[in-house]
């Protein structure tokens, strides 16, 4: 027995079968899947050299506290927690769709599918809101020995260190009034902006609340191009996936794979949405925990 | 057992995947047999022939800046009429001879010599050498050519541009090309070379992904991987490395276009342009060349090992003896692939590399001395007292052996930072990888050419042209990258416009004006070639046995003119190495042969 197994064995590379029993699609895939880890390979090491080549780095439980409709409660962390749950959830549901498949159960597969698309847009949309709420969301900065109001973006960053109480009231001083205007709206949110705006730069210098003030300086341009290029670079494999999966869905309803007997390109399906979720674990890892 | 054992449905090689072709190839439209063919033999014809046109436009753009090296300031009028206000007065405008440069570059590295070399042998040759039907997916081939179709398209359109296209070089280096307001080229031409790149990148993608599963899992059977014909076993290697090093020139390309238009900071920091400071800070320009060269690394044996592999193919079937040491072949090709990912930081050891790094990049660059040795030594083995055809190809494949040695002996010296530091960017450099890299690849190729055209078009190449294209090109390439490594050791920079005023250089003015009008000399010669290839496809001598070379390999089991499926009936089983020549008192005996109880063993 043990002997006809090797002779056997050996037989899987002299030609005329798959020597890893795969269909030629799987391989492909794998091979693929290899091709783009060194793609994010390549981008979360440049990141990781230009990081630890910068004297400082915005703290991410500073930079993502943020949580939809709990205005500014200080939240680390919290809603990236829950897109990194969507995503796991969903490659959950994906495993459940491959193992349907398997079972030849079309609609298994319709449902969980169904499900798996939804866990990507969720987690689109999730990532959306960040996005936005990033470039959107003004802090108050200190940029040439004066106050501004500034978002993250590609270009800027005003995530830097803490500028000290004697510093930022040196800073007020040179604030143009618009701007202290805009601080003092952001504070007391009953006041009126355009009412502010009329108001002589001394007293709205005097109605700031100073003592609750967080100023920083600038933060490294870095982080911005590295957070939207790779989270985006993350975002579009999710977004081609949630696209694959539509059309596996179509598939699957036009009863493509009934047809065939087999429904491995569910699998394949499977398997980029995987490789997918375990890059967004690395991305974690990489922009949110350390 | 027998349960893991058991195969897949529907993975059993060649057959379903067929069903459709098998019925449609009697009624097949132009458009779909000629044009958007799912064939692979149609494919690598598209790539071979996309490969032709694009070498006349890359050496053509070499005589171009030859003639200003050559000549420098001197005025030729023609310029003028053809390239206006690119050559005003009719002598090459500095920002032209740097579009030139750098398209020469790019245009042989990524379009001929990887497109149009491996992109048309691992198409052809890998479905008939293996014994399949087709590429595992025909499909995504056939997408392959077509996004190297646009990225052509992309790259081409970039020449006519009223800024030019890019200039900075082929490495494309940041700062200088990734400020619109560094140079001409570095503007709309830039752009366009980084989508170009993009979808190249895609092709290779596509074409990589295809060779990998078609040989591992298409083989016929008895095919096993130690029966593969060399060139298969080359184009295996090829594609591993172009699947992996290829995302990461992706990704610096995304990250130089993201530099270049959205205002981040990658490559960019601490810069002044035209007086006016930039706001970019903390990126890194040598970021970019780590990203770049280990792409760029594997490029070159991208490029070089397919025509290896053919190389070997051809030297043993026309010195009719089996290769000299297949499994060291097959093992050098293995260290070779691997090593080709460790040693990219050996093309920076001027940056400011950390000594001790280059230390290391030192010893596995010259580790590869070692299997190109073995590779080396084979071949010449193979020749040794074999009963030698000199056809076109294998002279070819003989031409290729010698300027490996040449260029790969400049490659020993070039690898060690002590002496590099001195030559690094002098024309020595551009002496050492023309010959290992660009002339030697090129030798793979028409060897390649020569000796499969008949399986390719069913008639043969034009012996005669093919004697004096061989004889006057590689006494040309020696003629004229010779002379520039003494111009190399001198410090001769590479890379300058105008190298008179220096009188150290003075001395090379004629040597470079020689250089010059040998190189027009090759690109006629060249020309000829392409002549004898397009003329031949109507009017060659016709081949009229289906195994012209009495070669043991399966392509020539097809019949001379294959139609989509390659062959008639069932796809024959393989029984032997494909080297069985001179055996047994026997010529030469095709692997489809059964091994008869009295022959002897290898």
């Amino acid at each position: 027995m043990a002997n006809t197994a090797t002779a056997q064995q050996t037989k899987w590379w002299s030609g005329g079968k798959s020597p890893f029993n795969l269909e030629y699609g799987k391989v492909m895939m794998w091979y693929f899947l290899m091709s783009d880890a060194f793609t994010f390979g390549a981008f979360l090491i440049s990141y990781g050299t230009i990081r630890f080549s910068q004297n400082f780095w915005p703290d991410p439980n500073v930079v993502f506290n943020a949580f939809p409709g709990t205005g500014h409660t200080n939240l680390p962390l919290a809603f990236v927690s829950v897109m990194t749950f969507i995503l796991i959830i969903s490659s959950v549901t994906m495993v459940l769709a491959v193992h349907a498949g398997h079972n030849g159960d079309k609609n298994g597969v319709m449902k969980w599918l169904a499900w798996t698309i939804v866990g990507g847009l969720a987690f689109l949309g999730c990532q959306a809101w960040e996005w936005h709420h990033l470039i959107t969301g003004e802090h108050i900065t200190l940029i040439d020995g004066k106050l501004e109001l500034i978002g993250q973006t590609t270009r800027h960053n005003p995530w830097g260190q803490l500028v000290d109480h004697n510093e930022m009231l040196d800073a007020i001083k040179n604030t143009p009034a618009n701007v202290l205007a805009e601080i003092v709206h952001e504070q007391k949110h009953d006041s009126n902006l355009a009412e502010l705006l009329k108001l002589p730069k001394d007293q709205l210098a005097g109605m700031l609340n100073t003592a609750e003030m967080h100023v920083r300086e600038k933060g490294p341009v870095a982080f911005g191009g590295y957070f939207f290029g790779i989270t985006g670079f993350h975002g579009f494999h999710v977004f081609s996936g949630v696209i694959i999966n539509i059309i596996m869905l179509l598939m699957t309803r036009n009863n493509v794979f009934q047809n065939k007997g087999h429904y491995l390109m569910i699998e394949k399906a499977g398997l980029y949405w995987h490789f997918v979720d375990l890059v967004w674990v690395f991305v974690f890892l990489c922009f949110y925990l350390i | 057992m027998s349960e893991a054992l058991h195969v897949h449905s529907g993975v059993e090689v060649g057959h379903d995947v067929h069903h459709d072709d098998h019925h449609g190839h009697h009624h097949q439209s132009f458009i779909s047999k000629y044009v958007f063919s799912m064939d692979h033999k149609t494919i690598g014809k598209q790539f071979l022939i996309t490969g032709i046109v694009w070498a006349i436009i890359g050496g053509l753009f070499s005589v171009l800046f030859r003639l200003q090296l050559g000549f420098p300031g001197q005025s030729f009028p023609i310029l003028e009429t053809f390239f206006g206000h690119w050559a005003k007065g009719g002598t090459i405008h500095p920002e032209f001879y740097y579009a030139l440069v750098t398209m020469h570059g790019t245009v042989l590295v990524f379009f001929v010599l990887t497109a149009g070399l491996s992109g048309t042998f691992a198409n052809i040759l890998i479905p008939l050498q293996i014994g399949a039907r087709d590429m595992a997916s025909p499909f995504l081939n056939m997408l392959s050519y077509w996004f190297f179709f646009m990225a052509s398209i992309v790259m081409l359109s970039s020449l006519f541009i009223q800024t030019g296209p890019a200039s900075g070089g082929w490495t494309m280096y940041p700062p200088l090309s990734a400020l619109h307001d560094a140079s001409l080229g570095s503007k709309a031409g830039a752009d366009m070379w980084l989508i170009s790149m993009a979808l190249f990148i895609v092709s290779s993608l596509l074409g990589g992904l295809n060779y990998i599963s078609t040989i591992l899992n298409m083989r016929t059977k008895g095919m096993s991987m130690t029966r593969l014909p060399l060139p298969i076993w080359a184009m295996f290697f090829t594609a591993v490395l172009g699947v992996l090093s290829f995302p990461v020139l992706l990704s610096g390309a995304i990250l130089l276009l993201f530099d270049r238009n959205l205002g981040t900071s990658f490559y960019l920091s601490d810069i002044v342009v035209a007086g006016n400071i930039l706001p970019n800070e903390g990126g890194s320009a040598i970021l970019f060349q780590h990203l770049f060269w280990f792409l760029g690394h594997p490029e070159v044996y991208i490029i070089l090992l397919p025509a290896m592999g053919m190389v070997s193919e051809i030297l043993s079937v026309n010195s009719r003896k089996p290769i000299f040491g297949y499994m060291a072949m097959l093992g050098s090709l293995f260290a070779i692939a691997i090593l080709a990912f460790l040693v990219w930081a050996h093309h920076m050891f001027v940056t400011g590399l950390n000594p001790f790094l280059g230390s290391v990049f030192v010893l596995l660059t010259l580790l590869i001395a070692v299997p190109s040795a073995i590779k080396v030594f084979n071949w010449l083995t193979t020749l040794w007292r074999g009963n030698i055809r000199f056809t076109p190809a294998t002279l070819f494949a003989i031409g290729f052996v010698s300027l490996f040695i040449s260029g790969g002996l400049t490659g020993i010296f070039l690898g060690n930072s002590t002496i590099d530091i001195h030559l690094h960017d002098t024309m020595f450099v551009v002496a050492h990888f023309h010959i290992v890299m660009g002339v030697a690849s090129f030798f793979g190729m028409f060897a390649g050419v020569y000796h499969w055209y008949p399986k390719m078009f069913g008639r043969y190449l034009n012996s005669t042209l093919g004697y004096i294209h061989f004889w006057v090109t590689i006494c040309g390439a020696y003629l004229i990258f010779w002379p520039m490594h003494y111009e190399g050791l001198a410090g001769m920079p590479r890379r300058y416009l105008d190298k008179s005023i220096w009188q150290a250089f003075n001395q090379f003015a004629d040597l470079d004006k020689m250089i010059t009008i040998v190189s027009i000399v090759v690109f006629a010669v060249q020309l000829m070639f392409v002549f004898n290839f397009f003329y031949s496809i109507f009017k060659g001598r016709k081949v009229t046995s289906t195994n012209p070379w009495g070669a043991n390999t399966l392509e020539w089991t097809t019949p001379i003119n294959p139609g989509h499926g390659n062959w008639t009936g069932e796809i024959p089983e393989v029984h032997r190495w494909p080297y069985d020549y001179g055996k047994d008192g026997r010529e030469f005996i095709p692997q489809t042969e059964p091994i008869s109880a009295s022959e002897s063993k290898h």
